[in-house]
């Protein structure tokens, strides 16, 4: 089985609050994979730890099963591109530049005619080439994403990480930068990993899902298995109504559950994988290792 | 439909709009250095004429070439002397700290995030000021001499950033704890100099005063090879991380995961500028507007790209000084208003101007 993304009992934590514990997965080529989990569940810290932004304090990331501890920053980025959450800037310059900038692990002090070649290319496929002159802190939520796309694109790796890519954006744009990005998936055979708060954008778009909370993995697998009302409610606190739509399960949220301000920890709740119950007898804690092919 | 055109038109290898717009603006870039550069050599002449001794821009030109290629152009001895003895070594000294200056504010800025930043936001005039007054006061200093406030400036700038420096290498060199020591550092080295100032006599105080206020009197031919040769070393060093630059301005994660590792960018720049601002201060003194504004200038002209952006910002730097130093010579001749009170004077219009009418939303986004 060919894997191009493994992630060996990542742990991270600020100082003794663990954020991350034991987050184990492995991810094929050519799969748009999304972690969903409430907030503070560790999602945009697993993305950054695996792109090494932040540094885990145990663990091993994999991508063609060579280590990501053993490459200098250059070599992890011509290998992970990485989509900001946030797209704010200290000092604004033109699309064009800031696309560019995705450059920088191929190029060393002068751009040529070829890297600006596939600058002008990425701006075409994602329709965006009469921006490029526009500044960017001058573009629209959705706009600015895409350009944030782009400069992940030029960067020209196999994996690209999105860190709550569709946060901002109305609805046309999230399924826009959706479809974008499940395009670059299935016509470069790209994988995508997409750290995502919305769960029917989830189910609609990715092969697979890992839903986390507490900073552990609490369950994976094709979207059908992971999105239950058993699975949601254990996570969010939520009682919703599963329904299908077009072959993908689609969550209509029905109410809250009281927790009387806090969550409750839900450890002794049952939690299904997409298969019987049995198949975890023990707490969901006790998950270690998850392959998505 | 004239989409499709136009990509198909671009297939087959001819440009688009937009490419052809983007060339344009490379174009204008370029342009704009060669025609910025031309005018610190026109303004050089200019400002040579200014003065007791009336000299038309035609002969200081050729008192300049006389003496690098001599007996090409016939020139009065004394035109000659006035020239490269007096007139052209302080305006030489005022193109190299402008440029300096120039150059360290909009790398600091970049490295910090921060419009504000300034070649000083690491607390350098402040560290250097406190220096000068110890030398003018108690007669503390590491040099004496004809350096004795020179010494004193240079060390405790120096002193100053690489306190900062070093505490940002140990807790974490973020923007914040770099800009944070930097104030804290900043109020404290004030402090002590007020305090010097408290105890300071006429002549002591006189003198602490106008070193504050920042001239360029103190420039002559046997102080130039010094910095040119600081320069010659560290302004190719921070040319060089121009794409890092460029790219940490989106932000220390964004500038991570496209290779760039920001703390150790930001700590290089901050050793190499302080090198460079600590070298122009102890002989000018505080010039603080230059560093701030030049490189807003330039960026308002330029865009972001730090590849046209440092070196831009150092030659505004450089025009304005040489600029303001020129009026300050003579518009009240034969008092000498200090370089730095004129810089403010002539470079604030000027900026606001740029601010008013030009790409505004090209910076603060």
């Amino acid at each position: 089985m060919m894997i191009q993304l493994q992630a060996k009992g990542i742990e991270f934590g600020y100082n003794s609050s663990p954020i991350l514990k034991d987050v184990s997965f492995e991810i094929g080529p050519s799969k748009l994979v999304t972690i969903v989990g409430p907030n503070g569940s560790g999602k945009s810290t697993l993305i950054k730890c695996i792109d090494r932004i932040i540094s885990p304090k145990s663990g091993s990331i994999l991508i063609d099963r060579k280590d990501v501890n053993k490459m200098d920053r250059m070599e992890i980025a011509r290998n992970l591109s990485y989509v900001p959450q946030s797209s704010a800037r200290s000092f604004s310059s033109n699309v064009f530049d800031t696309v560019l900038m995705g450059r920088r692990p191929h190029i060393g002090w002068l751009s040529s005619s070829d890297d600006e070649g596939k600058v002008w290319e990425v701006l075409r496929l994602l329709g965006i080439e009469d921006l490029a002159m526009s500044s960017f802190g001058e573009l629209s939520g959705g706009q600015q994403q895409k350009v944030l796309i782009a400069r992940a694109l030029v960067q020209e790796t196999k994996v690209m990480l999105l860190d709550e890519p569709t946060s901002n954006l109305d609805i046309w744009h999230q399924l826009d930068v959706m479809n974008i990005v499940s395009d670059l998936v299935r016509k470069r055979r790209m994988t995508a990993l997409i750290a995502l708060h919305d769960l029917n954008l989830a189910s609609k778009y990715s092969h697979n899902i890992i839903m986390m909370k507490r900073g552990r993995i609490m369950a994976v697998g094709d979207p059908a298995s992971v999105l239950t009302p058993e699975n949601i409610e254990a996570i969010y606190n939520v009682e919703v109504a599963v329904r299908t739509q077009s072959e993908a399960p689609f969550i209509v949220p029905v109410k809250q559950i009281k927790t009387n301000g806090t969550r409750p920890i839900p450890d002794n709740r049952p939690f299904t994988n997409g298969k019987s119950k049995s198949r975890f007898p023990h707490s969901f804690f006790d998950i270690k290792e998850i392959k998505l092919a | 439909m004239a989409k499709t055109v136009r990509q198909i038109s671009t297939r087959a290898g001819k440009r688009s709009r937009m490419q052809e717009a983007h060339d344009s603006f490379v174009f204008a870039r370029h342009l704009f250095m060669v025609v910025i550069i031309a005018f610190i050599i026109i303004l050089t002449g200019v400002i040579i004429t200014l003065g007791p001794l009336d000299i038309s821009v035609a002969e200081a030109y050729r008192a300049l070439i006389d003496r690098l290629y001599p007996g090409y152009f016939e020139v009065e001895p004394l035109t000659s002397r006035v020239v490269w003895n007096i007139r052209f070594p302080r305006i030489m000294g005022g193109i190299l700290a402008g440029f300096g200056l120039g150059i360290c504010g909009c790398v600091m800025q970049a490295v910090l995030k921060n419009p504000l930043a300034s070649p000083f936001t690491l607390g350098i005039s402040a560290g250097a000021q406190f220096g000068v007054s110890l030398a003018a006061v108690i007669g503390i200093s590491i040099v004496g001499g004809p350096y004795l406030l020179v010494g004193n400036a240079f060390l405790f700038a120096l002193l100053c950033s690489g306190f900062i420096i070093g505490l940002a290498a140990i807790k974490g060199a973020t923007s914040e704890t770099l800009i944070l020591a930097g104030i804290a550092v900043n109020y404290f080295f004030s402090a002590m100099s007020q305090l010097f100032k408290y105890f300071a006599d006429d002549e002591q105080l006189r003198l602490m005063t106008s070193w504050g206020m920042g001239d360029l009197a103190a420039f002559s031919w046997s102080k130039i090879p010094l910095i040119l040769a600081v320069f010659g070393i560290c302004i190719p060093l921070l040319m060089l991380k121009a794409w890092d630059l460029n790219i940490m301005t989106a932000g220390d994660d964004t500038a991570k995961s496209i290779g760039v590792n920001a703390e150790h960018v930001r700590i290089f720049i901050m050793l190499v500028s302080s090198l460079v601002v600590a070298t122009v201060v102890c002989f000018t003194g505080t010039i603080s507007f230059i560093g701030l504004v030049a490189p807003h200038m330039a960026r308002l002209i330029l865009g972001g790209d730090h590849r046209f952006l440092i070196p831009a910002s150092g030659i505004l730097g450089a025009v304005v000084l040489i600029a303001a130093d020129g009026v300050a010579m003579n518009v009240i001749a034969p008092t000498v208003i200090p370089t730095g009170i004129m810089t403010s004077v002539i470079g604030v219009p000027f900026f606001m101007y740029l601010m008013l009418k030009g790409r505004r939303k090209e910076f603060w986004a």
